[in-house]
């Protein structure tokens, strides 16, 4: 089956070169080539004939790779299309409403009186300032603990593929299968977190009750699950760094962690964007663990965006202005992920 | 000849201290393998303790003979075992549709070249990272009030092994299809973006049509990355909560999936069941555990973009 492949692909190859240098003679290959510079002839060639000129525009239309591959991608754009961005549209449209309760929108008056609503709401502030805490602290620590994971795991590590595969364990299990453990975890009277500290005269705390600790109880079970990510990302960075690198640095009598330091580390930046980009938008997603734990209600403290958002609709069935809420996070995300697209589409990695 | 004799001493002494240092490394990676398993371990051994057990051993011991029970194990099981069909009924087609679905878009949108492709290629990108909150309303509104599967489907419910509540399976196939498009175009993309060009662009000159390139060439090469996005796409369809949340709705629903069963879970007036709870979400993980165990490179690279 290889082989077989890897014949046709020389002989395609063959074929290739010879067209190659048949065009670099002047002969033109019209019947396989839609390109440029051949229509541009053409046009200039069958000015006489009308019919020919259509004929051939419309041939050419079908021709074009965009037509041509359009039943492959066409097909999934559309669904996708459709499910998000008309998705995200009809949104917008019901937040300009005044939709409650049950029964159809009304799309007759229309206004922004919900965008208003929300600046005017203090739950709305609470929560967005727990949304950035949380996102800001979630992403910082993960990108350092999983740095620190990926360099301890980096060299010549016995059972480093084990140790991998654990680290990132916690990320196949769903939210709310993490949500049930961590509720053991922080369990008052129980639990191995207060356990633990009153081994040492410290607690108990009450993790997911108290609103000043509530947030980082959180934030650090967030962590748990998913600086496997950030070290998965990192590993993956390193390894695309040449071995001689470290040679040379060791050679030059650095230690490890200045090696690591001024070495390596500046090279894992591109890692360290696009992970903090995915860890933005896992935050901003956070709400399943919260769900799990509390319900539509997070204890006071532990509110953000997603959980207000499926709350006003879902519970109290205040359509229009939990679509507000939603374009808002929406919004949100459109600013880390527009920049971080442009970038990429610059660099040419799109 | 004295510095050769000093020689033994200092490679002694770097070797001891390279001892010591491996000795720090391996003692860390130990304990962050006590830190990331220390949830799972004690749900576990919760999970099979009595509530006299739990009260009296440590959280983090299994409990002695007389603590020792599966009744939680078998409550949960009965409680969760038709959220496990569901969850099966419609994570194993949607993870199909996605996979064959984001081949042929990043086919289209790779291999093939055409002006403006980048900007197609840009809103699939953005469509991994949309946040659901954005579509959720939409999208119960789409199913609830505009599609509204179960009466138009009506004449299917009588026959053998359909019910009504495939209905809501059904709209959740399409939904998590939907929504895994654009993560799976994308990996498949990264594949087919080292695929070598001149190949392909060689068997169109040869006259071979798209269709005859991506069942010959395309395809048998990306069946390693087929396994990527069956095993990540298993687990993240599986593990999903918010579609289950706003498309079933109720946990008693008969299309109720296992995420949103587990949500519901051993909570009564007098508190919280923990070792129920801890079976129920061993049981809920299950699946996605093995696949995990069986496939972690996979899932590894899946991860990665």
């Amino acid at each position: 089956m290889r082989d077989e492949l890897a014949k046709t692909v020389e002989r395609l190859r063959d074929r290739l070169r010879e067209v190659r240098e048949s065009r670099g003679t002047g002969d033109r290959v019209t019947e396989t080539d839609g390109g440029q510079e051949v229509g541009a002839d053409e046009e200039r060639a069958v000015g006489t004939d009308r019919r020919v000129v259509e004929r051939s525009a419309f041939r050419r239309l079908l021709d074009h790779d965009a037509v041509q591959s359009a039943p492959f991608w066409l097909p999934p754009f559309l669904l996708m299309g459709f499910f998000v961005y008309a998705a995200i549209g009809w949104n917008f449209a019901i937040s300009l409403t005044d939709y409650q309760g049950f029964g159809e929108p009304d799309y007759s008056v229309l206004d922004l009186d919900n965008y208003g609503a929300m600046l005017s709401d203090p739950a709305m502030w609470a929560a967005t300032r727990n949304t950035f805490a949380l996102l800001v602290g979630f992403t910082l620590v993960c990108l350092v603990v999983g740095l620190v994971l990926a360099i301890l795991l980096d060299r010549e590590v016995r059972f480093g593929r084990t140790l991998r595969t654990i680290y990132l364990l916690p990320m196949s299990l769903s939210f709310i299968v993490t949500a049930q453990f961590w509720m053991w975890m922080y369990n008052f009277n129980f639990g191995i977190v207060n356990q633990l500290l009153g081994v040492v005269g410290l607690g108990p705390y009450s993790w997911l009750g108290n609103p000043d600790l509530v947030l980082g109880s959180v934030v650090f079970a967030l962590i748990w699950q998913f600086s496997g990510y950030t070290m998965v990302v990192y590993l993956a960075a390193l390894r695309a760094i040449p071995d001689d690198q470290y040679e040379a640095a060791r050679v030059d009598g650095a230690s490890t962690l200045r090696m690591y330091w001024r070495v390596i580390v500046p090279q894992l930046k591109p890692a360290m964007v696009s992970a903090s980009v995915v860890l933005v938008l896992f935050a901003l997603k956070a709400f399943d663990f919260l769900y799990a734990i509390w319900g539509y209600r997070p204890r006071r403290g532990a509110d953000i965006l997603a959980t207000k958002m499926v709350r006003e609709a879902f519970n109290k069935q205040e359509w229009a202005y939990a679509s507000a809420i939603a374009i808002l996070l929406f919004a949100l995300s459109l600013a880390v992920i527009a920049p971080y697209l442009y970038q990429q589409h610059r660099q040419g990695n799109l | 000849m004295s510095h050769e004799e000093e020689r033994p001493e200092a490679r002694n002494a770097t070797r001891r201290s390279d001892a010591l240092r491996r000795a720090a490394l391996y003692a860390t990676l130990a304990g962050l393998v006590a830190f990331y398993l220390a949830p799972i371990e004690t749900g576990l051994v919760t999970s099979i303790k009595t509530s006299e057990a739990v009260r009296n051993t440590l959280p983090f011991l299994p409990p002695g003979l007389s603590g020792f029970t599966l009744d939680k194990w078998a409550f949960a099981f009965d409680a969760l075992s038709h959220g496990m069909v569901n969850s099966v009924l419609f994570t194993i087609p949607s993870t199909l549709l996605c996979a064959v679905f984001g081949s042929m878009a990043a086919y289209g949108l790779t291999l093939v070249d055409w002006r403006g492709q980048i900007a197609v290629l840009a809103l699939f990108v953005a469509g991994i990272f949309i946040p659901y909150q954005a579509v959720i309303i939409p999208l119960s509104e789409f199913w609830s009030i505009w599609v509204e599967l179960d009466e138009r489907l009506a004449f299917l419910w009588a026959l053998p092994l359909l019910e009504e509540h495939h209905a809501t399976i059904l709209e959740l196939i399409v939904t998590h299809t939907a929504y895994g498009i654009p993560i799976c175009t994308i990996l498949f993309r990264a594949q087919y973006q080292t695929m070598s060009w001149e190949m392909i662009e060689a068997a169109r000159l040869d006259g071979a049509s798209l269709w005859r390139i991506y069942r010959r060439i395309v395809l048998p090469l990306s069946v390693p990355m087929f396994a990527v996005v069956f095993i990540f796409q298993f687990t993240q369809i599986w593990n999903e909560f918010l579609f289950s949340l706003t498309i079933i709705r109720s946990v008693s629903d008969p299309a109720a999936s296992v995420t949103l069963i587990l949500s519901g879970l051993g909570t009564a007036l007098e508190g919280v069941d923990f070792p129920l709870r801890m079976a129920g979400a061993f049981i809920a993980a299950l699946p996605t555990l093995i696949v995990y165990v069986l496939f972690a490179d996979q899932f590894a690279e899946g991860v990665r973009v």
